[in-house]
């Protein structure tokens, strides 16, 4: 930075840094998908299909998770119903 | 007990077979028996970078199919008595190779060698995955810059998963990660991705940062690996991080701006 930089005031934020924010979340994503198993989609798919035959959700209503602590993995199903 | 080195990156264009033929060459500049084998069937370029396309007369798929034995396909180099090439297969489609067939080369290589150091094809298909899957260490070639830095973690976690080690559940693969076509004034302006910043991403151990240089292509353009033009930054570079591979530990250097002067800092060189 220079001596007319500095008049101009702070430049804003440097491409680089917007480069590094952006591969830290897709990086940091990607490697939560590497390790779920390919299952997972279609599961979500299914439920969504066997909840819609008593309620009306859509297909975003059913996020399935599955997390790994220590040698425990546990399946997590959250499940939104619509408001009454 | 001879060492498999697989160098890696997924993209292409990074500087994989620039980085193989100086790594290797390298290895045996100290001393060490070193063969370096292009993977990349079908688009053989460590023969050309190497200085030796004119002697290839058998290649590995030669070899994988009993046409040709080892000897006969390996290509020693004029310069050094201790470093040999097995180039690629030009003519045949990359699924010529198996997995059964590269690993009794690389087995036979092993007993003749200190070092065996596989070129890899870019991508993620068969000719990639030969290429790491017998590997006991990998050096992960990336440029500081978006695509290369996310498909070399795609890469970390192929080797981490898809590899002979991974597969017996033995030590897993050493890796190391090597950025090239690093431009220390595009870093300091805020245009590139620093070291540190690819550092943290890839959270791997950096074994070396070689800058973008014209030395590289002068050595290619004349064949001969830049490891060798030990004036030139890069050469110097790499010098640095084949004697960090063998355990010493050496600064990085040619990572910051040459030093500007107050009136050129004061009103902006350029």
């Amino acid at each position: 930075m220079n001596l007319f930089d500095f008049f101009r005031g702070r430049q804003k934020q440097s491409s680089a840094s917007v480069a590094k924010e952006r591969l830290q979340i897709i990086v940091a994503h990607e490697r939560g998908q590497r390790t779920t198993p390919d299952y997972l989609p279609a599961l979500q798919k299914e439920l969504v299909e066997v909840i819609r035959k008593y309620v009306n959700i859509g297909n975003d209503d059913v996020v399935v998770a599955l997390e790994n602590q220590g040698s425990c993995s546990i399946l997590e199903l959250n499940i939104t119903l619509p408001e009454r | 007990m001879a060492k498999i080195l697989v160098v890696t990156s997924g993209k292409g264009g990074v500087g994989k077979t620039t980085t193989s033929a100086a790594i290797g060459t390298g290895l045996a500049l100290r001393g060490h028996k070193t063969v370096i084998v292009d993977f990349d069937v079908g688009l053989r370029n460590l023969d050309l970078i190497m200085g030796c396309e004119r002697r290839v007369v058998y290649d590995f798929v030669n070899v994988v199919n009993g046409e040709a034995n080892l000897q006969q396909a390996l290509i020693k180099d004029k310069r050094l008595e201790n470093l040999f090439v097995l180039a690629a297969s030009q003519t045949r489609d990359k699924d010529a190779l198996t997995q059964e067939g590269v690993e009794k080369v690389l087995m036979d290589l092993k007993k003749d060698f200190e070092y065996v150091v596989c070129d890899s094809p870019a991508g993620i298909e068969k000719g990639a995955h030969l290429a790491m899957y017998f590997a006991d260490e990998a050096i992960i070639v990336t440029n500081p810059e978006v695509s290369s830095v996310r498909d070399s973690d795609r890469m970390l976690g192929l080797l981490a998963s898809k590899s002979r080690r991974a597969e017996r559940n033995e030590d897993p693969i050493k890796e190391h990660l090597l950025i090239t076509r690093y431009h220390p004034e595009r870093v300091s302006k805020g245009e590139m991705l620093g070291v540190d910043d690819v550092k943290d991403i890839l959270s791997v151990d950096l074994i070396g940062v070689i800058p973008e240089s014209e030395a590289v292509l002068k050595a290619s353009n004349q064949g001969v690996p830049v490891i060798l033009d030990d004036q030139s930054d890069a050469g110097q570079a790499y010098s640095d991080t084949i004697d960090r591979l063998l355990g010493k530990n050496l600064p990085l250097r040619f990572i910051e701006m040459p030093k500007q002067g107050f009136f050129a800092r004061l009103f902006g060189g350029k």
